[in-house]
Formats: C-alpha cells, structure tokens, sequence
C-alpha cells in the first residue's frame, strides 16, 4: 500500500500538464466543450461508442480520450454502456452488412434528440474498405450522420475537437 | 540442429501411409516448405502430421475458374510446411483436418463459407464468417463473385444461428453483444451458466467482416500494404510486415538492413504500446483502478513519441514494400534510448507493485486457467501460449532480420492462468526495450527502400512475422499483371478465441472481462 501511495504522490496529477501537445488547445477547447455541455446537457454528455466494423486502430484512440493525460469526464464527457441512456452514438468503421441491423437497432433504441458522429476515415466514406458485398460504407448509408471525424484513426484532440463540433451543431 | 532436419522422417511417415507426394519444393514458398499432394489423402496427411507433433496453423482456398487451390500450413521446431491440393470446383470437397487438429474448426468453416470448399468429415457443419449478407449458395472468394454484389435491403440480424444449448434446472443463457458495453469490437458472447458459474460459453463472431480478402483483389503492391495495416489496427505493423515480407520473398527483393531494422523497432514498440496498455487494463477488469491510470499515462507518453519520432501514434503505414517510408536521425535516436531507460525503471516500480499485492494476487491467480494440453490442441499462439508453457515465437524459433542477430527471450510459464499471461506480457516489454536498444546502438545507414520489380507474373509468397499477439501468417499470390489475386493474412486471435472458450469453464461470469481482456484477441483480424 505505501509503494501504491508513493507512486500516486510522486506521480502527482498529470492531467492539467499534458507535456507535449498544445496544452492550451486542449485546454480550451476541453473548456468549449464543458460550457456547452453544462448548458445543454445538464453537465453531462453520455456517449455511447458502436464499433460498426471497424479495424481497433480507431477503438485505441477512443479509448486514450479516458486516460489521465485527456480525462474527459472532466469535460463532461461520458461513455455509457447502454445506447438507452446516451445523448450521442459515436459510430466507427465501415459499417459492415453484419452489422447493419445491430447499428441501426441501436439507433433507434437512443432517446431523441440525439447526435450521432461518425469517427475515423471508414466511419466518414468507407475508408480503405468502401462499399463491397461486405461493408455498406460510411455510416451515412445506414443511420443519419450529424458530425464526421476523418482521420486513420483521429488522435484524441482531433475527437474531443469533434465532440465538440458535436454538441455546438445542435440547434 | 539444422532446418528442416526432420522432413525425411515425415516424409517416410507419410510413405507408410501410402501419401503420394506430388512433388515438393523448398524456394517457392521460402522458408516454408511445399508439399503437393492428392486431395483423397487430404485428411490422412492431416492425421500423419499431427501423429508426428506438427503444429496446425492454419488453412486457405484459392479458388480459380475451374478448381480450388487448397493450402494448409504446418509447423515443426520452428520450420514450416505448407501442404498443398487442388480440388475440382464441381466436386468442391475435401477431407477435413479439424478431427485431428481442434484448432482447425474454425478456419475450415471460413473457408467453407468464403470459398464454397466443404469438408466432409467436419465435425460441425454450422456457417462461421457468413451471417446473412450473402446467401448459402454463394461464395465471395469465387471468381464469379463481384466484390460489387450486395443485397437489396437492409442485411438482416443473424437470428437463426443455432447456438449450443445446456439444458437442466437452474440452467440460464446469457447473450452478449455485438455491441458491447465498452469501448470495444463487435461480437456476440453467449453464456450457458448457473447462477455465476459459467457452464459453457459459445463465441459467435464475423461481425466485423470487412470482405478483406476479397477487395484485396487487382491492388497493386503499395495499396496492399495500406489494407494490410487495417486488418488490426493494434497491429498495424505487424500485418504490414507480414504482408510486405510475403510480397518481397514472392520477388526475392533484398530489403536494406536499416529499413529491417526500422521494421523492428516499430513492430517492438507496438509490441509494448499494447503490453503496456492490457496490464493495465485487465487490473482495471479486477478493479485496480490506480494500475489502469499508470499504465494508461505510460502508454499515452509512448504514443506521443511514436507521433514525434514517426509522425504517427500508431506507426501506420510506414511499412512499405521494399522497405519504410520514414527516417530516424541520431537526436531522436538518443531520446528513444534515455525514453526507455525511464521507462524500463517505471515498470521496475509498477511490476512491484502488481507482484506485491494481496488483492490483485487473489484475483489473478488460478483466474482463466488454459492447461499446456488444451492450448497445445489449439495451436495457441503469442503470451497465451506462453503463458501455458508452449515455447513458440516465430523471432526465435524462424528468426527473419533483424531476429537472427539478436537474442529472442521466449518467457515461459506453466500456470497459464490470467497472472501468467501478465507477467509473459511485462518480459516481453523488457526484451523488447533490450532488443530496440540494441538496433538503435547498431543501426547501419543506408537506402530505405528497394525498387520494387517491374515484371512480376504470378509470383507466390508467404510471410511469417510475430505481432505482439504472437505468430500472423500472410499469403500473397501475384496476378500476370502485377497485382493482388490472393491475400490470406492469418492473424493469431484464429486460435486465441477458441481457447478463450475453454478457459472460462469453471469461472464465473463476473470474471469474463478479466479472461477476455487477458487474451484480446482480434475480432476484426480473425472477421477479415
């Protein structure tokens, strides 16, 4: 317990420090996000992630944005387990036919209103996959698409930056 | 011990048998070696090879006008094998090896799906990769499917699927997925338990079928390396590799020694970004929530300097035919050196930690237990195999360059339970921080990258490679014209997730997220 307590003081908070991205750009756009979300969302965006296809590179990245470098909670940003309680679908990959009925089920089982983002290259035009007997494409040819975030895959900034895109579009 | 000192034993084990060799040779698939036979002694060479000790690892179809190629790889003391029929496409059947390789089940049925090749005596006749975006009678991987061919509606939910049921009192099913409660792949868990105790548990995968091997088809070699560095993202550079390595051996194209050497310390730090990231994870799964933030911090500063050095946090696409798209120089080469002496003297303290705690420990130990028998069976491969005392890593047992100048620690352990597979796990960073050391004190200068060649007609190559999951398998077949007519990239969650099923007899549902994330396997590498 001591060498667990030692390390936690020594290790200290690192989320305000992030070394070497632009700390400022996180940062604000981390406060954009929060003050929209205190607005809009009572404090609280719960997102529900849907891996529609997609190859995990997209998955990591996702998966950074809970770290304690990007702690997004903090931002007001939530990933759920259920797309019963989520205010936003974050969709990756290509949606694959496999998939096709289990994605647009989990649309429809999402409250209105609700957002859905496309995330990754695949997510946003069928990427390196495209549209074959397998793979439907992007996500805009199976569930409506409000906000894309391109990139293979999109770093944690470039999704908080389209998280944010997200919850601003929104009339 | 020489290679391939062995064949002539087998080779006389299988002329007991009265298996008639066709004809073998050793250059066309280098390094493996290609036995082709008649397709009714299919099955026996199966049985005569496991008799014999081979290991299984794996099988694929490459259908043409008018019969199917069928290839099947073995192993033994680190040489490969790979047996060879055809089949004529009117009569599409062959004997299977699944009764002798438990292993073997699942890649048949893919090819039965993919390729319209059944297998007589297979032991479940069930469809695998296919749901229901194309019909029973028709196969993707034949020449009169379009890629292009889809349904006209919506593809339905896989419903009619019909799992293994346990019947009896108190006897509950538990379905889950495809969409998991996490940030995860798609699959479908279903779990046959009683009260907690899992009594059988059924995987049900393909959902994250992207039709790989068919859009593999008319790429040249450039455009084969992107899509192989999407097969699993985890392991961008370990596909790439593999499927680079296929395409080079295919030409006998000599790649430089600093682009090998620049292979190696990507595919090494890749082999560490994911170590890293599952400790923590799986001590998240047992609620150690403090290990889960450490390793998170420790794998974020890893990606950031892959981002810096490389100019990618996952080092995608660097890996090109004939070699690497990108440079080191000496400033960076020194801060990747005092980067993993820091990190080295961080996991120093973290492993400490995990090794010294009670809870961790009660949970962990005895957890997910896989036997050397079971994970022999399947042919498990990586730290699950490792961990449950199979020795097997293809940079020591067929080392490529770099690998046969260095020295591969293989860590082996015979508990094979969730704490084995973490400690194989926390070795294998340690080496990997040795071996990149090692290449950046010694890394020659040089060309980056080799002409590709101009004429290449119906060149074939096979590619062996340890990703940090354990050994990818990738088969490569040239066209007349240069581009791809066949690509079988093998990733080893093939034979992980099988095993996955038997380890989780005898625990509890609770304790699956531990188990599962102590294997991760690939669901879009084994979905392809």
């Amino acid at each position: 317990m001591l060498k667990i307590l030692k390390k936690i003081i020594c290790v200290g908070t690192i989320t305000e420090k992030a070394p070497t991205i632009n700390n400022a750009d996180l940062d604000e756009i981390g406060i954009q996000v929060k003050r929209v979300i205190d607005r809009r969302y009572g404090g609280n965006l719960a997102i529900r992630e849907v891996d529609a296809g997609s190859c995990n590179g997209c998955e990591l990245e996702i998966q950074a944005l809970n770290n304690p470098y990007y702690d997004v909670e903090r931002f007001g940003v939530n990933f759920v387990a259920s797309p019963r309680h989520a205010d936003a679908l974050l969709v990756t990959g290509p949606v694959s036919r496999h998939m096709e009925t289990a994605l647009k089920r989990t649309f429809q089982a999402t409250p209105e209103p609700k957002i859905v983002i496309a995330t990754g290259q695949c997510a946003c035009d069928g990427g390196e996959f495209g549209e074959s007997y397998a793979s439907c494409g992007a996500v805009s040819n199976v569930i409506p698409v409000d906000v894309l975030i391109p990139g293979c895959p999109p770093t944690p900034l470039a999704l908080l930056k389209g998280i944010l895109a997200a919850v601003t579009s929104q009339k | 011990m020489s290679r391939f000192d062995w064949l002539s034993e087998l080779l006389a084990l299988l002329q007991d048998e009265h298996i008639l060799v066709q004809s073998g040779n050793a250059l066309k698939l280098a390094p493996a070696h290609l036995l082709e036979i008649d397709m009714e002694d299919w099955g026996r060479a199966g049985e005569a090879a496991a008799n014999y000790g081979c290991r299984w690892a794996g099988v694929w179809a490459d259908p043409r006008d008018d019969e199917i190629e069928v290839n099947a790889c073995l192993e033994f003391q680190g040489d490969y094998l790979v047996l060879r029929t055809a089949v004529d496409i009117a009569t599409p059947l062959l004997p299977s090896h699944t009764p002798y390789y438990m292993g073997a089940d699942r890649l048949e049925r893919h090819v039965q799906d993919m390729a319209g090749l059944a297998f007589g005596d297979h032991p479940d006749a069930r469809r695998w990769t296919r749901h229901q975006a194309w019909s029973e009678e028709r196969f993707p991987l034949r020449n009169d499917f379009s890629v292009a061919e889809k349904p006209e509606e919506t593809t339905p939910a896989d419903t009619e699927y019909p799992f293994a049921k346990v019947q009896g009192a108190g006897v509950n099913e538990i379905p889950v997925g495809p969409v998991h409660a996490g940030i995860i792949e798609p699959g479908h868990f279903r779990f046959q338990a009683v009260g907690e105790d899992i009594l059988q548990l059924e995987e049900r995968l393909g959902y994250a079928h992207k039709g790989i091997e068919k859009i593999a088809v008319g790429r040249d070699p450039a455009e084969l390396a992107r899509l192989a560095g999407r097969v699993s993202g985890d392991s961008t550079v370990a596909h790439t590799w593999a499927a680079c390595q296929a395409m080079e051996r295919s030409v006998r194209l000599n790649v430089p020694a600093r682009a090998l050497m620049l292979r190696a310390i990507m595919i090494e730090r890749e082999r560490v970004a994911n170590h890293i990231g599952d400790v923590g994870a799986i001590c998240n799964d047992v609620g150690f929530a403090f290990m889960m933030a450490q390793c998170g911090r420790l794998r974020e500063d890893w990606q950031r300097r892959s981002q810096n050095v490389f100019g990618h946090r996952l080092m995608m696409d660097f890996v090109v035919p004939g070699g690497v798209s990108i440079d080191i120089d000496n400033i960076q080469i020194a801060k990747l050196k005092a980067n993993h002496a820091e990190f080295r003297k961080e996991l120093n303290e973290l492993y400490d930690i995990i090794d010294d705690n009670p809870s961790l420990e009660d949970r962990l130990l005895t957890t997910g237990r896989l036997t050397q028998e079971t994970a022999r069976k399947f042919g498990v491969l990586g730290y699950v195999g490792k961990a449950s005392g199979l020795d097997f890593d293809v940079r020591h047992s067929n080392p490529y360059p770099p690998y046969n100048k260095v020295e591969v620690k293989v860590p082996v352990y015979e508990d094979g339970d969730v704490a084995a597979r973490i400690r194989v796990r926390v070795d294998e960073i340690y080496n990997a921080l040795d071996l990149m050391d090692q290449w950046l004190s010694s890394i020659p200068e040089g060309p980056l990258c080799a002409d590709w060649p101009t004429s290449v007609n119906g060149n074939e190559g096979i590619g062996f490679i340890e990703g940090w999951r354990g050994e990818i398998i990738t088969y490569v077949r040239f066209d007349n014209n240069g581009r791809i007519a066949r690509f079988f990239p093998r990733d080893p969650s093939w034979f992980n997730w099988p095993a996955l099923e038997k380890i989780l007899l005898g625990n509890i549902v609770p304790d699956f997220p531990v188990c599962n994330k102590s294997v991760n396997g690939s669901y879009s590498g084994q979905d392809l």
